[in-house]
């Protein structure tokens, strides 16, 4: 019932696109121009106008995106159509121009518009893939919800820290103040953590106090309990302090889990949109390339 | 010597003050007594800022004193002003201890020991009455109190709320914005509750935001002197005692209605019941003569009807006869009904034509006629067509009408004059399963829904004589719609209606079947143990049965029926219905030929992989009860929020989608969104009726809302939100080429602007009704990740994906 955008109508504008190229694929081979084939040739000015065409109707899709109430078919059958058509402009463009390149103004034109339609395929394949992965990582749980346990790991492991050792309590602190999630672009796409360097401090403090515990010393077992009730002051003795560190393990152990997951759920978000800062500009470049491609070739012949 | 007086008022609420302020207008020598310091104690002791109501909104207001529907403080502020300016005789702190009838006066004694005489006293104390204290050393300690006046006055506390009531809810949902809230509750359930409050503390408590304590009792309130808290609190829990470190504690437990008192005055209740109100003459006056009782005292809990009774019965004392209020609303009504002459022999005529409405007295018809509309069709005129969305009842004072059963045989039935119909739409909210038509001579009375539940709500006799005729109609319909009443005599003998909880079991698989179901309300899921798992096999809505299998031929169970919401059925006795069958042959064939289309049907299901489950998600969701409801495939949603968007864009720049809020499963996503159910819990307590269905179905909030957040709390999706319309923003070019305005969709919220002091009104998703090409979310989806379809589709759509 969810219909995706390769299968809109049908593949209605797969079937399109592939009758313009096969179309245009026909006609070039059976085009015999005197010379080599170029843009110049009639048929190089028929494919030449049907590529300029399609380009300022591929950037239309950015206005009819943002016309809410617009009833002219679906933003679906919009973007299929414009990927369909957009791939058949890549093959059209270069059979418009006989694959006569050099460097000049009609070349720049063309490479434009192959950065603009490659950083369109990046865009399905982000589009296609990254959905189901972030689905997955986020496994049922939201944003914020995510972010509101890692906010009340940090306030437990902290009260944890505080019945240990001042040492532990200023490697948590730090840790908490070195985490940092989501930012700018290079934070979005490359994330870090710092959770690891916490862990690795906390499990080596344990490994000493181990190696100096008296042998034959019992440990108790206590149930974890997270709740207002301020239940350290029940306790007391030594071995309290070896569960205290054991349970803010567990903690730093689920915090990494957390904050990785949500790394990567802000990941994939960013990788999904990045493209688009790509693909956006660089089209209106390209707009301003093929106006002077055109200008040129017509005032400058 | 006492000072004597015309009239006496006791209690300055809004019966007593509207009585006095009359007299003060009057000049008739008059007195008010209050026994606080300031009037009307019980809207004085409302929440800071709450709104009041002024319903009924119709009804005019016959009292000096000015009353429209605002906030405590402007209410209060208009009263005060109003009995100053009319310069009434107020007796603040006079408690009034005793009224004891003399020859022609009575002997009023105060609390404070002054005594006072009176020609006639009017009584308007309302129920207020003394309130109940926590019954532990320590209730009196100053961190316990028994009001609370302002919630925002104290944050960061840890507040106990003992109570289960509508107070103690609200109070506690309340303070739980910025205290830790824990509540006592001495059962193990909010009975006495409203819906909505119901619903609310039953969300907080899941939520964590509020911690309750179920049959637990206070034991002892203790300060403290040394520590961060000011107090501890000794509990006794069903686990033992407890004892938590608290800051405050609000009891609201209550009060003994003022009933000593008022019988010490002579006053006779007609019962022991503690609900029960004095008997009084339509003149407002009770057994004793020259007392009078006005108010919630006698049984009129609405403050306009109250301020119009303060006026009428100083008419009255005077020897004055006045019209009541509703009387040009009410001839206006009757005018088109022929042969009308008085409105008081309207009524005695509707009461003795119609049974149902003669079960309740002539005040209370009055109050009914006034929600409801007289219609006199001609012969042929449709009243209302199958299918219609429409769900008003009808009760046949006159002539008669025909209900079209069989569409294509144009078969039908004919109501007489003493019927009713158009029940189906109070009890199972589909649409009409019927056309009717207007016989000769025909009136009738179209009473909106909403006015007829809380008839059904407050007079048992009219509940249960419409929940008879409606089995046996429904009963009738379902099986036998060719043949008479008559057949079916035994079964609807054997009849009863049933209720489950969501998630309640109707029967198990295997069990020895001896009833039938047949689904009044609600909707059931049917599932069964296939390999050690349950399997949801399919999805049954109300209006149709279950359980008839095991009564033609296996006597077991083939599979588990469970309520998946709120569901009501009527249950039929199997020994009665196989009679049935027995003596008609073709029920018997159409039976079994709707059962071999079910056991088709469930088998495909049971083949399919993973499909059930995706339906048991969607039914956990409360899909079941939805007509269109919005799913997103999270394979295909890019999480551009271009749906959210382009909601915000149509409807005026606030949203009423959150896609990312909502569970996931399977890749099918819930995302917070208007189900449009079909039975809406939006509607229920919508004081000025603003929320209605559209021919197409869709539900939606009309322009009169007044904001009061029933609907927001009522709707158990959380569907609906309160926002005032933001201010219009710069276009889509100054955004695009000079980085003006927040762009498209929802302004993100910005917390250095200053607050809008606009009214906030609800808003929620009214599936774009107002636009043509259906709804913008769908629409505007770049991948094709939103759809919106209606249960019946679930099937086919967990076909689909698995």
């Amino acid at each position: 019932m969810h219909e995706s955008i390769f299968n809109h109508a049908g593949l209605r504008y797969l079937w399109v696109s592939l009758t313009l190229l096969t179309g245009s694929v026909v006609a070039y081979l059976w085009h015999d121009p005197i010379g080599v084939p170029n843009g110049g040739t009639w048929l190089g000015y028929t494919l030449g106008t049907i590529a300029a065409l399609l380009i300022l109707w591929l950037m239309w899709f950015g206005i009819r995106k943002r016309r809410y109430s617009s009833s002219m078919g679906t933003l679906r059958g919009w973007l299929s159509a414009h990927i369909y058509l957009g791939t058949a402009l890549l093959l059209i463009g270069l059979l418009h121009s006989g694959f006569q390149l050099g460097f000049n103004i009609h070349t720049l034109t063309l490479l434009l518009m192959f950065i603009v339609i490659f950083s369109g395929f990046f865009g399905v394949y982000a589009y296609v893939r990254f959905p189901s992965l972030m689905t997955r990582n986020r496994d049922s749980a939201s944003r914020q919800a995510i972010i509101d346990e890692i906010h009340d790991i940090d306030q437990n492991s902290l009260v944890f820290a505080d019945a240990v050792d001042p040492k532990i309590h200023a490697t948590i602190l730090r840790s908490i103040g070195r985490t940092r999630l989501g930012g700018g672009v290079r934070a979005l796409l490359f994330p870090r953590d710092d959770s690891d360097s916490a862990l690795d401090q906390v499990r080596e403090y344990l490994d000493k106090r181990d190696a100096e515990r008296r042998p034959g010393a019992q440990t108790r077992d206590m149930p974890t309990m997270f709740a207002m009730v301020d239940f350290l002051a029940a306790s007391g003795g030594a071995d309290n302090k070896n569960v205290q560190l054991r349970k803010l393990m567990d903690l730093l152990a689920r915090k990494k889990s957390l904050s990785g997951r949500l790394s990567r759920d802000l990941q994939l978000q960013a990788l999904m949109e990045i493209w688009l800062y790509v693909h956006v500009p660089l089209s209106f470049a390209l707009l301003a390339a093929l106006s002077a491609h055109v200008v040129s070739v017509f005032f400058y012949w | 010597m006492a000072e004597r007086f015309k009239i006496a008022i006791v209690g300055s609420g809004p019966a007593g003050k509207s009585a006095a302020a009359h007299a003060a207008e009057l000049g008739v020598a008059h007195v008010l007594f209050e026994a606080e310091a300031h009037l009307s104690n019980t809207i004085y002791r409302y929440q800071k800022g709450k709104h009041v109501m002024d319903e009924p909104g119709i009804l005019p207001l016959r009292s000096p004193l000015n009353f429209k529907a605002g906030s405590r403080e402007s209410i209060l502020d208009a009263w005060n002003q109003g009995v100053k300016n009319l310069a009434v005789n107020i007796k603040f702190r006079h408690e009034v201890a005793k009224i004891q009838k003399k020859d022609d006066y009575f002997a009023i004694t105060c609390s404070n020991g002054s005594t006072f005489e009176a020609e006639r006293v009017v009584l308007g104390i309302g129920l207020q009455g003394n309130l109940r204290k926590v019954g532990v050393p320590g209730e009196d300690l100053p961190f316990v109190q028994y009001q609370l006046d302002d919630p925002d006055a104290y944050s960061g506390e840890t507040i106990v709320v003992i109570g289960a009531g509508d107070a103690a809810i609200e109070n506690a949902i309340a303070l739980a914005k910025q205290n830790t809230v824990i509540v006592i509750n001495r059962r193990d359930e909010f009975a006495r509750a409203k819906e909505g409050n119901l619903r609310g503390i039953l969300k907080a408590i899941e939520e964590g935001t509020i911690e309750c304590y179920y049959n637990t009792a206070p034991e002892l309130i203790e300060a403290l002197s040394v520590g961060r808290k000011r107090g501890r609190m000794t509990l006794q829990t069903p686990s033992g005692r407890a004892q938590i470190l608290i800051d405050r504690v609000i009891a609201r437990l209550g009060a003994s209605a003022p009933r000593t008192f008022v019988e010490a005055c002579g006053v006779v209740f007609p019962s022991k019941d503690p609900a029960a109100v004095p008997a009084i003459s339509p003149r407002y006056e009770s057994n004793v003569p020259g007392l009078y009782i006005v108010g919630a005292l006698a049984g009129y809990p609405l403050i306009k009807q109250a301020m119009n009774q303060g006026f009428e019965v100083v008419e009255y004392i005077l020897g004055r006869n006045v019209e009541p209020a509703d009387e040009p609303l009410l001839r206006n009504k009757f005018k088109t009904m022929p042969g009308f002459r008085s409105v008081n022999e309207a009524i005695a005529l509707v009461q003795k034509n119609v049974p149902l409405l003669a079960q309740i007295t002539p005040l209370q018809l009055r109050e009914f006629l006034i929600d409801s509309e007289i219609l006199s069709p001609a012969p042929g005129a449709r009243v209302f067509e199958r299918n219609d969305y429409t769900n008003s009842f009808f009760s046949i004072v006159a002539g008669e009408v025909q209900v079209i059963v069989e569409r294509d045989s144009n078969q039908a039935i004919t109501l007489r004059q003493g019927e009713f119909f158009g029940e189906m739409g109070l009890i199972s909210g589909r649409r009409r399963t019927a056309s009717v038509v207007a016989g000769k001579g025909c009136v009738l009375i179209e009473t909106p829904r909403r006015s007829m539940s809380r008839l059904l709500q407050s007079v048992e006799a009219v509940k249960r004589e419409i929940d008879k005729v409606f089995i046996a109609r429904a009963i009738q319909s379902r099986f036998t719609p060719d043949s008479g009443m008559e057949k079916l005599r035994d079964v609807v003998e054997s009849a009863r209606v049933e209720h489950f909880k969501a998630g309640d079991i109707v029967f198990n698989e295997g069990e020895i079947g001896d009833c039938l179901h047949m689904i009044r309300r609600g909707s059931l899921t049917i599932s069964r143990n296939i390999g050690g798992k349950e399997i949801v096999l399919s999805y049954v809505a109300a209006g149709n049965y279950v359980g008839e299998m095991a009564l033609l031929g296996d006597s077991r169970r083939s599979a588990t029926a469970r309520a998946a919401i709120a569901t009501e059925t009527i249950r039929l006795e199997g020994d009665a219905f196989k009679q049935l069958i027995k003596r008609d042959p073709i029920l018997r064939l159409r039976l079994q030929s709707e059962y071999s289309q079910r056991t088709a049907a469930n088998l495909s299901m049971q083949q399919m992989q993973g499909g059930g489950d995706i339906i048991s998600f969607l039914i956990s969701q409360g899909a079941g009860e939805a007509t269109d409801i919005l799913l997103i495939d999270e394979s295909l949603c890019i999480r551009c929020d271009n749906c959210e968007k382009a909601c915000a864009e149509t409807h005026g720049g606030t949203s009423r989608l959150d896609r990312e809020a909502g569970p996931t499963f399977a890749n099918v996503h819930v995302p917070t969104s208007c189900r449009h159910c079909e039975h809406p819990h939006c509607m229920k307590d919508c004081p000025p009726d603003a929320i209605h269905r559209a021919p197409n179905g869709e539900v939606f909030i009309a322009d009169n809302c007044i904001g009061c957040g029933n609907c927001e709390r009522n709707c158990p999706y959380g569907v609906i939100h309160m926002a005032s319309k933001p201010p219009k923003k710069p276009g889509l070019l100054s955004w695009l080429l000079l980085g003006q305005g927040p762009g498209p969709g929802e302004a993100p919220y910005d917390a250095s602007k200053p607050k809008s002091t606009a009214a906030k009104k609800a808003v929620k998703c009214d599936m774009c009704k107002d636009l043509s090409g259906g709804p913008a979310c769908v629409r505007s989806c770049p991948t094709g990740a939103a759809i919106r379809i209606g249960p019946e589709e679930f099937p086919a759509y967990s076909k689909a994906r698995s």
